[in-house]
């Protein structure tokens, strides 16, 4: 099979500023994966070439990049999978983390996040005279989680960092979720309370990039859901995240459709006028072009059926 | 062709030029839309936070509504296809479903599973066809540019959205862009996030992300931007003004529903298309595709 890899290349020690694209023309095999030939022209085209791996079994994390775009470990991605009409696939370092040097990403940033997490076990009184005991039945649910091999392809793609870089991020809420839930560790109140501020969980666009991308089906997104549920049941629920996922549930169980015009009113509060203020440009605008949200909003036919449901459902959890 | 229409909340709220525009272009093709009566919000994923089974509960209900219809879903927002795509995905399990039934069976509904359920971005591609767009595109689209913007939930997962099985729905929004004679942009931020669900908790952020993806639109040269979700029309064209203030920079693009463009190319007039109700003004993309707002 005939191949053009189009490599993102960067050297910090050329004397030439940024980085360009560089093509391989490569005749691999059918079954070939995208590490193979990355590795095929480190050997026997281009030994400048710097990219990182070592179990090339998807077990070690170390070689993810972008492909076509997305983040993958390149040891799992056979080529005929990406490989475009062209015959071209392109080949770039992860994203939102500083390049080393060509498909080499810094992981700096990503340990910093995990370890800002408080990533090990905080148990409460005397240590037990032998091990902590952890029946099997109470870590079940941690397993899924503690599949993730920290190969940083979901925070490579989270949309939330790509503006700002304060954000915890996919991979290191997951390990936080991993630990709030191991049952021998007594710090849940104060992990919810720390993984609530400002660049926590409530700063996830839920746009699913990262359940996407994760080549082990750790769904970091669904457990950043989880965490937000947690930390409203605890009480954590005096900021904008908390109140709009409650505000919306409420409006929705009112009428069985979103009242777009109290939901925002809900979120910031009804006295939160800097905030209220701050809509109200956007609000006119709406107004003027016909196309503000009914002031007075319909039930729809039978909602008494779907607050039945919600009445239902909330009573079982 | 009929469907069992879900419009969604937002083209019965903020979007109401969405509702318009759908209902006026599906009668110009010949789609019969049969709106569910008594059809409740999917959740939006934002219900799923707090209590997944009262979003998989609330979505069987559509479905079972849907079912007795005896039609497929035809839905106009990507968030809704594609929370409606991951609830059916667990709603194939019978023991969950059972369970889903019972909370039902109050209301004397079942949902039985096997829901077809299709965007109208979807149904343009597969079930009228680019052949048939192209022959009913009387208007020339000739040297507009357009930018595509999916929205995350008619990307992503893309299992669920049965993606393998439809290789189309990759690039549906610019197959449609192209048959209607326009040309689609090759915007990087298409399938990214428009920033809407943290509006309202991180404003900053959200509008950063609006003005990341606008701004790139306006730099590729697009005349304007083309959603299926009405979601990411709200903020890119809601909050664009704002965050280019924020960004610091000039970002002025007109954000298109999807039935809007096809109206336009179909030969439909503006107000018909309700065109002149963005916030960021259509004037000089519809003046283009010749076109008074």
């Amino acid at each position: 099979m005939e191949v053009t890899l189009n490599v993102k290349r960067f050297d910090p020690e050329s004397k030439e500023q940024g980085s360009h694209f560089q093509e391989y023309n490569l005749e691999v095999e059918d079954h070939s994966t995208v590490l193979d030939a990355l590795v095929k022209v480190r050997e026997e085209v281009d030994g400048t070439l710097a990219l990182r791996c070592s179990c090339r079994a998807s077990i070690c994390g170390s070689c993810s990049m972008r492909v076509n775009g997305h983040a993958k470990l390149v040891c799992k991605t056979k080529l005929r999978d990406v490989i475009q009409h062209d015959h071209k696939v392109l080949v770039e370092p992860m994203n939102n983390m500083p390049v080393v040097k060509d498909l080499v990403a810094d992981m700096k940033p990503f340990w910093d996040k995990v370890r800002a997490i408080q990533p090990w076990l905080q148990p409460d009184g005397a240590a037990p005279e032998r091990e902590y005991i952890a029946p099997n039945a109470t870590m079940l649910h941690l397993t899924g989680v503690m599949s993730c091999i920290m190969c940083g392809a979901c925070v490579s793609d989270c949309t939330a960092l790509e503006v700002d870089k304060n954000f915890l991020g996919p991979a290191a809420l997951a390990k936080a979720y991993r630990f709030l839930g191991d049952p021998r560790d007594d710090a849940g109140n104060n992990r919810l309370k720390m993984y609530g501020e400002s660049g926590g969980i409530w700063d996830c666009t839920r746009c699913m990039e990262c359940v996407q991308v994760c080549p082990k089906g750790v769904a970091p997104m669904e457990r950043i859901m989880s965490l937000r549920d947690q930390a409203i049941q605890a009480g954590f629920n005096n900021n904008n995240g908390a109140r709009h996922t409650e505000s919306f549930s409420e409006l929705v169980k009112h009428s069985g459709r979103l009242d777009e015009l109290r939901l925002p009113i809900k979120t910031f509060g009804m006295f939160n006028f800097p905030a209220l203020i701050g809509l109200l440009p956007v609000g006119l605008r709406a107004l003027r072009r016909g196309k503000m949200p009914p002031i007075i909003h319909k039930s729809i036919p039978g909602a008494e059926k779907v607050r039945r449901i919600f009445e239902k459902v909330e009573g079982k959890k | 062709m009929r469907f069992a229409f879900f419009p969604g909340c937002v083209s019965r709220g903020g979007a109401p030029e969405l509702y318009q525009s759908t209902v006026a272009v599906a009668e110009k093709i010949g789609i019969e839309l049969e709106e569910i009566e008594g059809w409740s919000c999917t959740g939006a994923g934002a219900l799923q936070e707090s209590n997944p089974l009262l979003g998989d509960t609330l979505n069987a209900r559509n479905f079972a509504l849907a079912q007795r219809m005896g039609l497929p879903i035809m839905t106009i927002c990507s968030t809704c296809q594609g929370v409606m795509a991951q609830a059916k995905v667990k709603l194939e399990d019978e023991e969950y479903r059972a369970q889903v039934n019972e909370i039902l069976a109050t209301e004397g509904l079942e949902y039985t599973g096997g829901i077809q359920v299709k965007h109208m971005l979807w149904v343009m591609v597969e079930d009228i066809g680019l052949d048939k767009i192209k022959s009913l595109a009387v208007r020339s689209l000739d040297g507009v540019f357009l930018a595509p913007f999916y929205g995350c939930y008619i990307v992503r997962p893309s299992a669920a959205l049965e993606y393998d099985e439809h290789p189309q729905r990759r690039e549906a929004l610019e197959l449609v862009i192209e048959a209607l004679g326009a040309t689609a942009v090759d915007n990087e931020g298409k399938t990214r996030c428009c920033g809407f669900p943290i509006l309202t908790i991180n404003e900053k952020n959200s509008l950063a992300m609006v003005a990341k993806h606008t701004g790139e639109a306006q730099d590729l040269g697009a005349d304007a931007m083309v959603t299926p979700c009405p979601l990411c029309h709200l903020n890119l064209d809601g909050f664009q003004a704002k965050a280019a203030k924020q960004m610091g920079r000039q970002i002025n693009v007109p954000i298109l529903h999807l039935p809007q463009l096809i109206g336009a190319a179909l030969g439909m007039d503006g107000p018909s298309l309700g065109l002149n109700r963005h916030i960021i003004s259509a004037f000089d993309v519809a003046m283009k595709m010749g076109i008074r707002v």
